[in-house]
């Protein structure tokens, strides 16, 4: 009962947030110095004919107030306008690449974690001797890497050097005309398929592209992962644990630790915002055909219904998210009530 | 109000020197303000003088980092006479490496210095106020965000324009709810404290009561934040100018050159991305190791803990 209050309660929340994101989206375009006609003329030797037709067009020359009512009122009915670049509706050309993006965005994850949960706890096992200096040492160099840098980086090592991992795209291209999309999610849809060899080749795609993305989220999480783990370390069952004659590693892997993951998976589900951002750069260097990837290309080709849409998109995903791992909360730890 | 101002300036200088004997062990703090300081001199002294040309002292950068030297070889590998090689167009590289560092520190510094006024004034404004005004700017700040501040730059700088005053006045705007956030949250922390129910009661002025009494509180909070932030600005100039939004091409700049490489990586050459990418890194490392020394420093929390 309290539960679905609190879902009803938080999801009408999320709606003046998504509806401001739009709002400020819609008024930071228009009133920034800069003009997306001429942007998208490219030019400023453009005879003002053209740019006059080309406003009408895009329905520039009318009222900012009968604009806005327009533009909210096409995303209310899933009308996010036409790319210019592609010639098809923004939203089909967002819902074509989002499971791309998603699956990037889940592995990175499950690097960041495979990188940062077991430094976070040797830190904190290890708190205020060297170790734990020198994994915080790493940890804030994590927050310094440029993401698109470590991308290239990798590249050149694991992909030119030593060609283990192919540096672009999902799939080799022997799959490209072959290849059964269903679901959309490559993994899953080599699984569906069982076919062992495309799997692997799928797999070989992302670990470039995901290592990239983890690594950046590796130090934040590092950091939340020693400090839930200091806390917990110091609980007085982790102490009973102890008295009882319990191996460290048991009271550590068993004990503390499953305690000390509520707080991290809260934040694992919150980090998803600075991994959209990231996704941007990951998706640009290793040509990921995603959400972000098409957002750099609309803003190359001066594709401005894409780029509004696509941003308005995101924003809306996100808040999504984000609500999501706010209700998921509540499942993970009992004690939440509501 | 003037001497609010100065106060406020030397505030972080005067909280230094007095926690100068906790500052003695303060190894983060020290490699982090080593590093910064190098490449802040390095920026001012390779930095451009004038149009095309580089350089405060003679030889320093070695080469003309715009311009390209026909008796050079192209993409040669790092050796005696280019110890970072040389790129496609037969440039220095070692020498736009040092001479491309004032364009991320400029607009790093500039950006966050905006962000932190225009952010924590509205902030400590909003937070003393109260009522609907607080909660409407609130509510937009939040909004704001928890959109990826990557993704809000580039289209900001996509619409704005290319160059270093767009790529200030993106990043900025988007490091605004950052300083509001944290601003507002100490001031309704701070304004219920006794203290200031005393100023209050004395018959303090609303003003001089914000300025002199709960303003200077908020402090601590923003200065730990700012260094992080300037980190993560050093990396959005990068990512920007690595996306062509930085400065116009034959000007020394990480990001663009590292951009400009990845077209002959496939071919292997691997020293056209590796040395501007390690100038971004360190430079963001050095802010961090500030960031966390600072917040050592002023958050006994964790030093309690130590003991404890």
């Amino acid at each position: 009962m309290g539960l679905a209050r609190y879902i009803v309660q938080r999801f009408v929340l999320t709606i003046p947030m998504v509806f401001i994101l739009l709002s400020v989206v819609f008024l930071v375009l228009r009133l920034m110095p800069g003009d997306p006609v001429l942007a998208m003329l490219g030019g400023r030797n453009v005879s003002p004919e053209l740019i006059e037709k080309k406003r009408h067009e895009m329905g520039l020359d009318k009222p900012l107030g009968v604009q806005y009512v327009e533009y909210l009122g096409g995303i209310l009915h899933g009308d996010f306008g036409k790319s210019s670049r592609t010639g098809k509706p923004v939203l089909y050309e967002l819902f074509s690449r989002l499971p791309a993006t998603v699956e990037l965005a889940v592995w990175g994850m499950f690097f960041a974690a495979l990188f940062g949960l077991p430094t976070g706890i040797l830190a904190a096992t290890r708190a205020d001797r060297p170790l734990d200096h020198t994994v915080r040492v790493f940890h804030i160099g994590s927050f310094a890497l440029p993401i698109f840098w470590v991308g290239l980086m990798l590249q050149v090592i694991f992909g030119v050097k030593l060609g283990w991992f192919p540096v672009a795209g999902r799939l080799a291209g022997r799959y490209a005309f072959t290849f059964d999309r269903i679901t959309g999610f490559y993994v899953l849809d080599a699984i569906i398929h069982r076919d062992g060899a495309l799997l692997l080749d799928v797999l070989k795609h992302l670990v470039l592209p995901a290592v990239t993305l983890g690594l950046a989220q590796t130090g934040l999480l590092g950091r939340i992962t020693r400090a839930a783990m200091l806390e917990v370390l110091d609980a007085d069952y982790v102490t009973t644990a102890r008295s009882k004659g319990l191996k460290e590693r048991a009271v550590v892997m068993k004990h503390a630790l499953k305690n000390a993951l509520i707080p991290i998976v809260t934040v694992l589900g919150l980090q998803f915002a600075i991994l959209m951002g990231g996704a941007v750069l990951t998706e640009t260097v290793f040509s990921w055909p995603g959400i972000a990837g098409f957002l750099v290309r609309s803003l190359d080709s001066r594709d401005w219904w894409a780029l509004q849409g696509t941003i308005a998109f995101i924003g809306i995903f996100i808040a999504t998210i984000n609500l999501v791992v706010d209700i998921l909360y509540s499942f993970i730890d009992p004690r939440v009530r509501y | 109000m003037t001497r609010w101002l100065v106060q406020a300036v030397l505030w972080p200088f005067r909280r230094l020197q007095a926690g100068r004997r906790a500052i003695r062990h303060q190894t983060l703090l020290k490699v982090g303000l080593f590093i910064v300081i190098s490449f802040i001199l390095m920026a001012i002294i390779c930095g451009p003088q004038g149009r095309g040309r580089y350089g405060r002292i003679p030889g320093v950068p070695p080469y003309n980092p715009e311009k390209s030297y026909p008796e050079f070889p192209r993409l040669a590998p790092p050796s005696a006479a280019h110890w970072m090689g040389t790129d496609h167009l037969q440039r220095d590289v070692f020498s736009r490496v040092i001479a491309g560092g004032w364009a991320p520190i400029v607009v790093a510094f500039a950006s966050i210095a905006i962000a932190l006024s225009v952010g924590s004034l509205i902030g400590w404004i909003s937070g003393y106020i109260g009522g609907w005004p607080d909660r409407a700017l609130s509510l937009t700040m939040d909004a704001i965000y928890s959109f990826p501040s990557m993704i809000l730059a580039i289209a900001l700088v996509a619409v704005i324009g290319t160059g270093i005053t767009p790529m200030i006045a993106a990043i900025s705007f988007v490091y605004v709810p950052t300083y509001f956030r944290i601003t507002r949250a100490e001031v309704l922390k701070v304004r219920e404290q006794t203290f200031v129910e005393a100023a209050r009661a004395v018959g303090v002025s609303g003003t001089r009561l914000l300025l002199r009494h709960i303003a200077p509180n908020t402090v601590n909070a923003i200065m730990a934040v700012s260094s992080f932030n300037i980190a993560d600005a050093i990396l959005t100039e990068a990512a920007l100018s690595f996306l062509g939004y930085g400065l116009p091409p034959p000007a020394p700049d990480w990001g663009f050159d590292i951009q400009n490489g990845q077209r002959f990586l496939q071919a292997g050459y691997w020293w056209l991305i590796t040395f501007p990418g390690l100038m971004i890194l360190t430079l963001s490392l050095g802010f961090g190791l500030i960031g966390e020394g600072i917040s050592d420093l002023v958050n006994p929390k964790r030093r309690r803990k130590k003991i404890g």
